[in-house]
């Protein structure tokens, strides 16, 4: 009896170590199947998700001309104090005051990603990029001014 | 320089009876991220475990407090990264339950397949995590190329890998991805094709089957006591599924069944978790065709103000039960914050379950409590 025990406990040992080095074996065998990804010599290939949240960017278009009124509200929403926007007064040729955004400054390194100043935004903006090698050699260049120079806001967004 | 011999002959602090102190961690491959075990052993016997907590205390609660009702919740995804979208739900619907917010069925059906695939996402780093602790390495990868599919379907739709921040009070940031439901019944496919993979693997091993059944037996009575959760409990044969106990989202309206175990043994450990991903791939099959159309986030104020009082709101997280519990005093932050992480629960019982053990055996006892330290920590 115990003679029988030991011999199947064996068999069964042996047969279990077997089914897990088949499996092994295969995926040996069929490289095709192996998924792995060499990140810096795909860099030409490799394509992010759109909504891939990697830094803040803000969109202008072909006239420079971006969407931001200067409203804070991206600024109230950051959780850490990442945004801090500085505005002036535009003289609009009518002769009025007009507020404008005179530097939309934007600290990448203590930004977490959040998405909150992107959901706060109510004129659209800023925008998530999916820009993700953000390594420099010195921490101020991290800090930066989101709105080109001599970039001025759109017609007809108030 | 000292050699090896004039280290041992120092034997002043070796305690009373020949014991021995080693320190694992708070650097050691086996611990996964930052716990430090005293460990005294009497020769390969343990005869206490000590941890030692704070190495990642970034003290999230007292953040918690200077943060909106909108901003806090992203920090919750720092405390148990495995299942972040979970903890963002449980702030999400303490907010929504303190404010009387109504949610869309769509928002609902979302977050609950959301949870499941964070669910099965933190099955899968523990099953590989779990072997590799064994020795096992190979496993490590095959489970790792699952739950790269999820992280695919969570950078899609969610914008991020591990700390999506997806969640607001009253329904989704923004609705899901056009290809949200093809990609999740492509993972479905395979990972019903994949799974027998781990069983072949791990499961039916011989080596890791005498490695950890029998050992680092809990009793029903002690998990309770200790207040363990999740699938530490269990797997010693616990009712504590608070999906089934106290539903939210849309967990009333799916049928799943609450995976028992009664041996207590780290084996039970690892059969409930890799039981319970099968039963997360039923919710999410039940849901994926019939998320209704209609709006991703409810009708909110602009400025979220919590009436004052005491609120209280449980979830199920992959490693047990999280609980959230703010004090308002009716501004737009809360007064006071407190998390009832599952992991601190679950380390808690490890001194009682490894006592007596040998200290290879404790490698298998740990693992299977599935700690996830900056949860811990806080």
């Amino acid at each position: 009896m115990f003679l029988k025990d030991y011999i199947s406990e064996v068999y069964n040992g042996v047969s279990s170590l077997l089914k897990g080095m088949r499996k092994t074996g295969y995926y040996f065998t069929h490289s095709k199947e192996i998924i792995t990804e060499q990140y810096p010599d795909n860099r030409a290939t490799l394509k992010l998700a759109d909504r891939f949240k990697g830094e803040v960017v803000m969109p202008h278009d072909e006239n420079n001309e971006h969407t931001c009124t200067g409203c804070t509200a991206c600024e109230l929403a950051c959780p850490n104090g990442t945004i801090k926007i500085i505005t002036k007064f535009d003289i609009t040729p009518e002769g009025k005051k007009k507020k404008a955004i005179d530097a939309f400054i934007y600290r990448l390194e203590m930004c977490t990603l959040c998405n909150l100043c992107v959901a706060a935004c109510p004129s659209d903006a800023i925008k998530m990029a999916p820009n993700f090698e953000h390594s420099v050699f010195d921490r101020s260049k991290l800090t930066k001014i989101l709105n080109n120079p001599g970039s001025k806001i759109k017609e007809g967004i108030e | 320089m000292y050699n090896q011999t004039e280290i041992i002959k120092d034997t002043t602090d070796l305690g009373p009876e020949g014991e021995l102190i080693v320190n694992m961690g708070p650097q050691h491959p086996a611990t996964h991220g930052v716990l430090h075990l005293v460990v005294t052993l009497n020769g390969e016997t343990i005869k206490k475990i000590e941890p030692h907590l704070g190495y990642i205390h970034r003290s999230i609660e007292k953040m918690c407090e200077s943060l909106t009702y909108r901003q806090f919740i992203y920090v919750t995804s720092r405390m148990d990264y495995l299942s972040s979208h979970i903890n963002n739900t449980a702030c999400a619907l303490l907010v929504e339950k303190g404010m009387q917010i109504e949610v869309p069925e769509r928002a609902k059906v979302v977050r609950t397949i959301l949870n499941e695939l964070t669910r099965i996402a933190s099955h899968e780093l523990w099953i590989g995590a779990m072997a590799m602790d064994l020795g096992a390495f190979t496993p490590f990868f095959y489970a790792f190329r699952e739950r790269e599919m999820i992280t695919d379907i969570m950078e899609d739709t969610c914008g991020a890998r591990l700390t999506m921040n997806y969640i607001v009070p009253g329904g989704l940031m923004y609705d899901i991805h056009p290809e949200f439901q093809t990609k999740v019944k492509a993972f479905i496919k395979q990972f019903k094709e994949k799974v027998t993979e781990y069983e072949d693997l791990v499961t039916g091993n011989v080596i890791f089957q005498s490695r950890t059944k029998g050992v680092g037996i809990l009793t029903a009575s002690d998990a309770i006591s200790y207040g363990c959760t999740g699938p530490v409990a269990r797997g010693s044969g616990v009712n504590c599924d608070i999906r089934k106990i106290a539903p939210y989202d849309a967990y009333d309206r799916v049928e799943f069944d609450e995976i028992i175990e009664t041996a207590g043994d780290s084996f039970a450990r690892y059969m409930v978790r890799v039981k319970e991903m099968n039963q997360s791939i039923r919710i999410i099959e039940q849901l994926i065709d019939n998320i209704p159309e209609g709006d991703f986030v409810g009708k909110t104020k602009n400025v979220l103000k919590l009436a004052k009082g005491e609120f209280y709101q449980r979830v199920e997280t992959a490693r047990g039960e999280l609980g959230v519990y703010i004090v308002s005093e009716g501004g737009t932050t809360p007064h006071r914050i407190k998390f009832r992480s599952p992991g601190f629960s679950n380390l808690s019982v490890l001194n009682h379950i490894a006592k007596g053990s040998k200290i290879g055996d404790l490698m298998a006892t740990m693992g299977t409590l599935d700690l996830v330290i900056p949860d811990i920590d806080r």
